[in-house]
């Protein structure tokens, strides 16, 4: 039986549409797994002896302690990133398997994601670092046991509690809270936790506590879920309540109001394209980074230019770049109906301007740090008006990978921005401003960079038409292979 | 209304669709019928100008259909769901294919209104998205909004496949109206033979991409269909 799911298992992961992708993408891929690897299993060696040498007490004690935080921002992250196994168990529920099975096999399967893999990088050199300081091996065997325990404890809280938003922003809201106390020295947390870690340590035999909570928390699970697979239970989809709107004011427009309102309804009602906006709202936070000389990289008087890009861009890159994609479930309609591509193209167009100016609006803050930081987010933004939002609309053209609108799945690392054409257009959207603003710079001033970048934006402004004309013509070109390509999900 | 020149439509060395030659008057109710695989999407599709033919053409209304936009404005299509927008609620969505075809609210209520039997209180007003209405409901709606606009051209790709006997019934008559009142041009397809001849003025069978049968319908259609399929 086990063979069966295994195998199901293999061909789905092998046979997904995602997963034939360009190989150089799964280099990329394989490489960011193997950084990650890397850094815990640096730290699970170095972690010993970076704090023996700062000195701050036992390194496991002091391990211990912060082991609280660890265990909650495991949490966090499990909850926005580790998915549910509930997935692809229908087709499985009227064959001749026992629902217990089925059951087991999907949380089974939760153990051996990369979520409770990860953790093995750090904390097994991290012990064999501890025996081989001299630490007595059962103890830390103990402890060892007690963690891994702990960490599959998080794994099944995650299961259960997951699609409970309010469990977690009150669980986020605590530790956020235990965190800020404790740096402002009011209420420290891990003064009351730390023994509990200690104890594993201490008296090993206790490690098997952790294990019997484990035990139960698998088997509330198992539980819960044996309970809901039904299809109007736990497998059912959400519906929210709809409610029509009209937004009259955008029927001033004509033919552009009619498509930017239902760009305002695709932001507003679906989950993929409402976190794209809000990724792109904290763009406008990430010039910090630059104005306030936090990072010393980024120092040089070309980062204020790739700053302001990015503060104004938040939108731009974020829904921008996925246009026509954001569509793509419908595209078929749109291609025969009584469409002209410009005009919807121009709606596109229009609402990244009016993201754009909103961020501009939204970011004079950065007067506070002088006159030159807030020119240089305008200089930005008017780059991305004149130039980069066509960039991103002819981009797009080559963007063939559908957007599953009602699902965060892929939303992070989706491959859609590394097909080369499109990476290719990155470069004058960031490093062709910088260029510009140097040979201002160098030349004469940095007034003048400034003036080259924003003349350069303007310029773009004006040839509007004949951009979008060509631009037009690469999405007719393109409308058969993005069709195709649509209908593969 | 209609004419097929030579189309051809090839995957590899596939041919999945080759007609030299048909012509679909004004105001037919056209059906076409055929197995799995016989060509019938792929030559909705080419008339929709969604896929590229690998020789031949398709005029629509004097307007060559992969070279021109201009069959747009009078041809409407519901083929498959990707041509409902998920996000929007029944209403919104008639609104705004209404918009794209020049009728403004009122307009579109007013069209509406006479699908009430059609819709049997399923569709309006159920504060529900397109997405989490049933499939049947989902044609429902691909269908009505199919005939926004005055459309010349209908094209409705299986349009009583899901849908519940009593709503079969009242498709057919409305799919009847609009070739014998209006003067629309109906092009339907389906695997059930009783359908279409009940429905069409002429059956058109495709097999292996070809036609191989083009029939006025009449009392003896049936029969004929029938012993076709049967092999």
């Amino acid at each position: 039986m086990l063979k069966h799911f295994i195998g199901l298992q293999w061909k789905s992961f092998f046979r997904s549409a995602t997963f034939k992708t360009e190989i150089w993408f799964k280099i990329l891929m394989a490489l960011g797994a193997l950084y990650f690897i890397a850094m815990f299993l640096g730290m699970g060696v170095g972690a010993y002896f970076i704090i023996e040498e700062m000195g701050i007490g036992d390194p496991l004690r002091v391990i211990n302690r912060f082991m609280i935080y660890y265990l909650a921002f495991d949490l966090v992250f499990r909850y926005m990133l580790q998915k549910m196994p509930v997935t692809n168990i229908k087709p499985l529920l009227y064959l001749p398997i026992s629902k217990s099975k089925v059951v087991h096999f999907s949380l089974g399967k939760t153990a051996i994601s990369f979520f409770n893999v990860a953790h093995a990088f750090f904390f097994v050199p991290f012990s064999i670092v501890l025996i081989a300081q001299g630490y007595p091996a059962l103890q830390v065997v103990g402890w060892h046991l007690a963690m891994m325990a702990l960490l599959y404890c998080n794994n099944f809280i995650n299961v259960m509690v997951n699609n409970q938003n309010v469990v977690f922003y009150v669980l986020a809201a605590l530790f956020i809270l235990a965190g800020a106390s404790q740096y402002y020295q009011w209420f420290d947390i891990t003064f009351y936790t730390q023994p509990i870690f200690d104890f594993f340590y201490d008296m090993s035999w206790t490690a098997i506590i952790p294990w019997v909570i484990l035990a139960g928390l698998y088997y509330g699970a198992f539980a819960y879920f044996k309970k809901h697979m039904y299809l109007d239970g736990g497998l059912a989809k959400k519906h929210t309540e709809a409610k029509t709107e009209n937004l009259e004011w955008l029927d001033r427009f004509g033919n552009l109001g009619t498509f930017l309102k239902n760009d305002i309804k695709l932001i507003k009602r679906n989950k993929r394209s409402r976190s794209a906006v809000i990724a792109g709202f904290f763009f406008i936070f990430y010039g910090l980074l630059f104005f306030t000389n936090a990072i010393e990289v980024y120092d040089g008087p070309f980062w204020k230019i790739f700053a302001g890009i990015f503060v104004t861009g938040g939108f731009l890159f974020s829904f921008g770049q996925y246009v026509p994609s954001w569509d793509s479930s419908y595209y078929p309609l749109m291609m025969s109906q009584n469409i002209k591509y410009r005009e919807y193209l121009s709606s596109k167009w229009y609402l990244v301007i009016i993201a754009t100016v909103i961020s501009t609006f939204l970011a004079t803050f950065y007067l506070y740090f002088g006159w030159e930081a807030y020119a240089a987010v305008l200089v930005g933004a008017i780059y991305n008006i004149g130039i980069n939002s066509y960039l991103v609309l002819w981009g797009g053209a080559y963007v063939k990978t559908p957007i599953e609108l009602t699902s965060n799945k892929k939303a992070f690392g989706d491959k859609q921005a590394f097909n080369a054409k499109t990476l290719l257009l990155t470069l004058p959207k960031l490093v062709l401003p910088i260029i510009i603003y140097a040979i201002g710079h160098f030349l004469i001033n940095p007034i003048a960079g400034y003036i080259f970048v924003a003349v350069f934006g303007i310029l773009g402004f004006a040839f509007k038409n004949r951009v979008f004309t060509m631009i037009e013509g690469i999405y007719k070109k393109e409308k058969y292979k993005t069709l195709q390509a649509y209908k593969q999900k | 209304m209609i004419t097929v020149h030579n189309l051809t439509k090839t995957y590899g060395d596939k041919t999945v669709l080759n007609i030299d030659h048909l012509e679909i008057p004004k105001g037919q109710s056209f059906g076409l019928v055929g197995n799995n695989g016989a060509g019938k999407t792929t030559l909705f599709s080419l008339l929709l100008d969604l896929i590229q033919p690998s020789s031949g053409h398709i005029i629509n209304n004097e307007v060559q259909v992969d070279q021109s936009e201009a069959w747009k404005p009078f041809t409407s299509a519901f083929i498959d769901e990707s041509f409902l927008i998920g996000y929007l609620t029944p209403e919104e969505y008639f609104y705004f294919i209404g918009e794209l075809r020049g009728r403004n609210k009122a307009d579109v209520d007013a069209l509406l209104a006479n699908f009430d039997d059609f819709f049997h209180g399923e569709i309006l007003n159920q504060k529900k998205y397109l997405r989490d209405l049933s499939k049947g409901n989902q044609k429902k709606v691909g269908i009505v909004a199919s005939f926004i606009g005055n459309p010349e051209v209908v094209i409705l790709d299986e349009p009583f496949a899901n849908l519940d006997p009593t709503t079969q019934i009242r498709l057919k008559g409305i799919i009847k109206d609009l070739a014998a009142k209006e003067g629309v041009t109906v092009l339907v397809s389906s695997h059930d033979l009783i359908h279409v001849t009940e429905v069409c003025q002429r059956i058109v069978v495709l097999n292996k991409g070809e036609i191989v049968k083009d029939l006025l319908t009449s009392a003896e259609t049936m029969k004929e269909l029938e012993a076709f399929f049967a092999g």
